[in-house]
């Protein structure tokens, strides 16, 4: 059955004490390589039918009412399995 | 994304005509004239929204500050005696005996609250608790004072459940045990609930720290998080509006808090108090830099020159305006004398804060920020901070109010004495939200953690022991009912100050100052400012008689939903002192065989009561009459008792009456009681129903073992204070008012513990 994953991701412009909190644990475990951390959620929806427009709506509408605070939080991507949906980016 | 041009001092004198947008930040016309005035110029876009947030309402306290006046202008020697900081700084401090002091302060977070329930909550937390790091103190207790629309409402639904869990989160995760606070519930408050949080902390007298930034080439150091884009929805207008329109979309207006960031930044504070590493110090809360900039220049030698491109940022795409007015959290500004500077950074680098050296005080008298080597602000401090604009708002008694006066709960039928009527609502009653057991939201707090907690809810007031050796400790509640301040907003005030007054007196501890959250409509709509007016005349004129000072607070407008302001809720904190927590007074029934005694007398008193309001759903007449004098003396009998340990518990009579105080003394510890109102029918004048439900003020119930009862009577005699045996307690029964009601234990428990897990699901932690 296809899934449709939605990603959500703090706002840019508010602080993500988790990712902070990661970011912290990679420098003093020495690492010098990743200069920021953001830490976000992802969720896996698995649908009955094929994925269509219709179904792509509802989800958007489930990412921006359920799965993510919009208050704090942005819905970032939504991709079907397998394939990126068109007009959906990171 | 561009870059907006840069307004500097120097453009601003070279464009006068530019037009800025001060309309959308919130300024007045006459203001933006008024800032043009004092500067000679126009604003530059970043003195331009220093001045907007500064004078705001939240910050400058323009509508309020000729009424808080009266604060001040009542103070009696008296009020003194204990006051070490009085109102004006970060929290007021009062002297608690053996060399300690205990500063506390309430602070409301309503709006952010309803926007983003569990962040707003929190953060409001952890901005009360930085008012207290920053007078030198240790934070040791929180509580909050709650209010949200009808408990059923998808509103409340939607609210409390963040609320309390964005509390619970910020103080568990602080370590700081939160010891109690009230919750109500009332459809007024339905889009927009009331958050006041409080923050007590205790230090030694000579670890007092105040905001002020003295002497010149001293250091301006900020600390703490990194400066973000939190809280800063209308700076943006002045980055996207006015300067170019393709900057930064709008920022969102909340703030996100760490609560993990703000316990290192407690640890650090007190190692660089210890360490006599700070000179002035000031927490960053609303307006960020643009306040603790202003205000700490203008309460020092009134000049500082900041660099701001050397504050830390955590999105380098903030422009200037934005940096000045971001309310990201967890942050404070240190002055620092220069041969302490690398001591200061020594210990900020231990706790692995991260420090930036903004600038230095000057002797210049203005306050000067520079950004890429160009200045953009060149104030006097004061006028930001000090010298904002002043209202003297018009006021008007509400037309309605005589009509609501005139219709006295007195007129309605009252159930006969024994019926089956006074059972079924005295039943009604316990079960409603307001009267409620609590526990669905204070069993998410941590309650004892630092070991010091003596008492917390459901006892009348929270008591925390400060000195492990000696048992010293303080006490402290909140209060305020709503409907009385409807009806009578002077003496609504005044009830609320002597409910939480009297709620500390029955821990045995003795009351010593106040602190105030007074949250009220619009003060543009005439009927909200002489609400406001009465309940600061109320309050003024009430801490006087009882001889404690207002310390500190917070005044917070603009709760209305449309145009429908909320009840008047001047929400009063109190703050007592009692010598050994040893000998603090239980709220409930423990042993069998004492003697249970109503303290004062009861009187025909049915006005904005919860029976008026759960039975009949109304809400008229004159709130119950207030006598300050009898609960002074009602105070210093109780803690004359609990000093010769007369007393086996000691409960507050409020909202709900005799029968709720009978009801919560035998749900405390589960003994139940057998009682007798007869006797006090009598001597009163009063009804069974009236002795039960009526809110008359100054009454306590009390329970004496008996070989103490010679004692206390004697106590009560001696001090002219009303005192009736009204029954005796007895483990084997639940509430048995003879003649009157019969409830079993279960029968109140159910009563009493269903309602909340009913509609907002099963207790947490049980």
């Amino acid at each position: 059955m296809p899934t449709i994953v939605v990603e959500v991701m703090p706002k840019a412009e508010l602080l993500d004490p988790q990712g902070k909190a990661v970011a912290g644990a990679l420098e003093r475990i020495g690492t010098t390589a990743v200069r920021d951390v953001r830490v976000g959620k992802r969720f896996e929806l698995t649908v009955d039918g094929p994925v269509d427009a219709a179904v792509l709506e509802d989800v958007r509408r489930i990412a921006e009412t359920v799965l993510a605070n919009t208050v704090i939080e942005d819905v970032v991507a939504i991709t079907a399995e397998e394939s990126i949906v068109p007009g959906e980016t990171h | 994304m561009s870059t907006p041009a840069l307004d500097t001092v120097a453009n601003a004198i070279a464009t006068p005509e530019r037009e800025q947008p001060y309309a959308a930040l919130g300024l007045r016309a006459d203001e933006y004239a008024r800032i043009r005035e004092i500067l000679g110029r126009r604003p530059t876009g970043a003195e331009l929204a220093m001045y907007s947030v500064m004078w705001s309402e939240h910050c400058s306290y323009k509508s309020s500050k000729v009424w808080l006046r009266e604060f001040g202008r009542r103070v009696s020697p008296e009020m003194t005696r204990h006051l070490l900081v009085g109102m004006g700084e970060n929290a007021g401090v009062l002297d608690a005996g053996e060399g300690w002091a205990v500063t506390f302060k309430i602070e409301s977070h309503n709006h952010p609250s309803y926007v983003e329930p569990f962040q707003g909550a929190a953060t409001g937390v952890g901005g009360i608790v930085r008012d207290i790091i920053a007078m030198g103190a240790r934070p040791v207790a929180v509580m909050d004072a709650l209010r949200f629309g009808a408990l059923d409402s998808p509103d409340t639904a939607r609210v409390l459940p963040g609320v309390v869990s964005g509390i619970s989160f910020y103080a568990n995760c602080l370590g700081l045990p939160n010891i109690g606070g009230e919750t109500w519930f009332d459809p007024v408050y339905q889009a927009n609930p009331l958050v006041n949080a409080l923050a007590v902390g205790v230090l030694r007298h000579e670890d007092l720290h105040l905001a002020n930034a003295r002497g010149a080439g001293n250091k301006v150091v900020l600390f703490g998080a990194r400066t973000g884009g939190d809280g800063i929805g209308g700076a943006s207008i002045l980055a996207s509006d006015t300067f170019s329109a393709g900057g930064p979309t709008k920022r969102p207006a909340v703030q996100v808090g760490d609560p993990f960031a703000e316990k290192v930044l407690i640890e650090c504070c007190l190692e660089l108090f210890a360490h006599g590493l700070v000179e002035g110090i000031q927490d960053l809360g609303a307006a960020g830099i643009s306040c603790a900039t202003s205000e700490l220049a203008s309460n020092g030698d009134g000049g500082m020159a900041i660099e701001l491109d050397r504050v830390l940022l955590r999105d380098p795409s903030l422009t200037p305006e934005e940096i000045l007015m971001s309310e990201s959290q967890e942050r404070m500004m240190a002055v620092v004398a220069p041969d302490k500077l690398e001591g200061f950074l020594a210990v900020t680098d231990k706790w692995d804060v991260e420090t930036s050296v903004l600038g230095e005080v000057t002797e210049t008298g203005r306050l000067v920020i520079t950004w890429r080597g160009e200045t953009i602000v060149d104030v006097d401090p004061r006028t930001v901070a000090v010298d904002g604009p002043v209202y003297e708002r018009p006021l008007a008694r509400p037309a309605w109010l005589d009509g609501v006066q005139a219709d006295t709960a007195a007129a309605l039928p009252r159930p006969a004495s024994g019926s089956p009527e006074l059972r079924a609502q005295a039943l009604r009653l316990l079960g409603s939200p307001n009267l409620a057991d609590k526990r669905w939201i204070t069993a998410q707090y941590d309650k004892y953690v630092l070991g010091n907690t003596a008492l917390s809810y459901p006892d009348d007031g929270g008591m925390v022991r400060i000195d492990e050796s000696s048992g010293l400790g303080f006490a402290v509640a909140t209060d305020a009912n709503g409907r009385y301040a409807y009806l009578d907003p002077y003496h609504g005030a005044q009830l609320a100050l002597a409910e939480a007054y009297r709620n500390v007196a029955v821990t045995g501890a003795t009351p010593r100052g106040v602190s105030d959250c007074l949250n009220f409509g619009s003060p543009e709509n005439p009927e909200v400012m002489w609400q406001f007016s009465q309940a600061v005349e109320g309050l003024a004129d009430g801490c006087r008689e009882l001889g404690i000072p207002v310390t500190g607070g917070n005044v917070s407008f603009y709760n209305q939903t449309g145009d429908v302001p909320i009840h008047p809720t001047p929400v009063v904190a109190v703050l007592g002192i009692i010598d050994d927590v040893a000998r603090r007074i239980p709220s409930g029934w423990q042993d069998d065989g004492h003697n249970v005694y109503l303290l004062g007398t009861t009187a025909l008193e049915l006005d904005g009561s919860a029976w008026a309001g759960v039975v009949h759903g109304h809400l008229g007449g004159r709130p119950p009459a207030v006598d300050l004098a009898r609960e002074r003396a009602l105070a210093d009998l109780l803690a004359a008792a609990a000093h010769e340990s007369l007393l086996a518990s000691a409960h507050d009579l409020a909202d709900g009456g005799l029968l709720a105080a009978l009801a919560e003394c035998v749900l405390r510890f589960g003994v139940g009681a057998r009682v007798w109102l007869r006797d006090l029918c009598e001597r009163d004048g009063v009804d069974a129903a009236t002795a039960l439900f009526s809110e008359s003020t100054g009454r306590v119930l009390v329970s004496v073992p008996r070989e103490d009862d010679v004692r206390f009577l004697g106590l009560c005699e001696g001090r002219g204070c009303p005192v009736l045996r009204i029954g005796v307690t007895d483990a084997t029964v639940g509430l048995d008012v003879q003649g009157e009601l019969v409830l079993t234990l279960e029968e109140l428990r159910e009563a009493h513990e269903s309602p909340l897990p009913a509609v907002l699901g099963p207790v947490g932690g049980y």
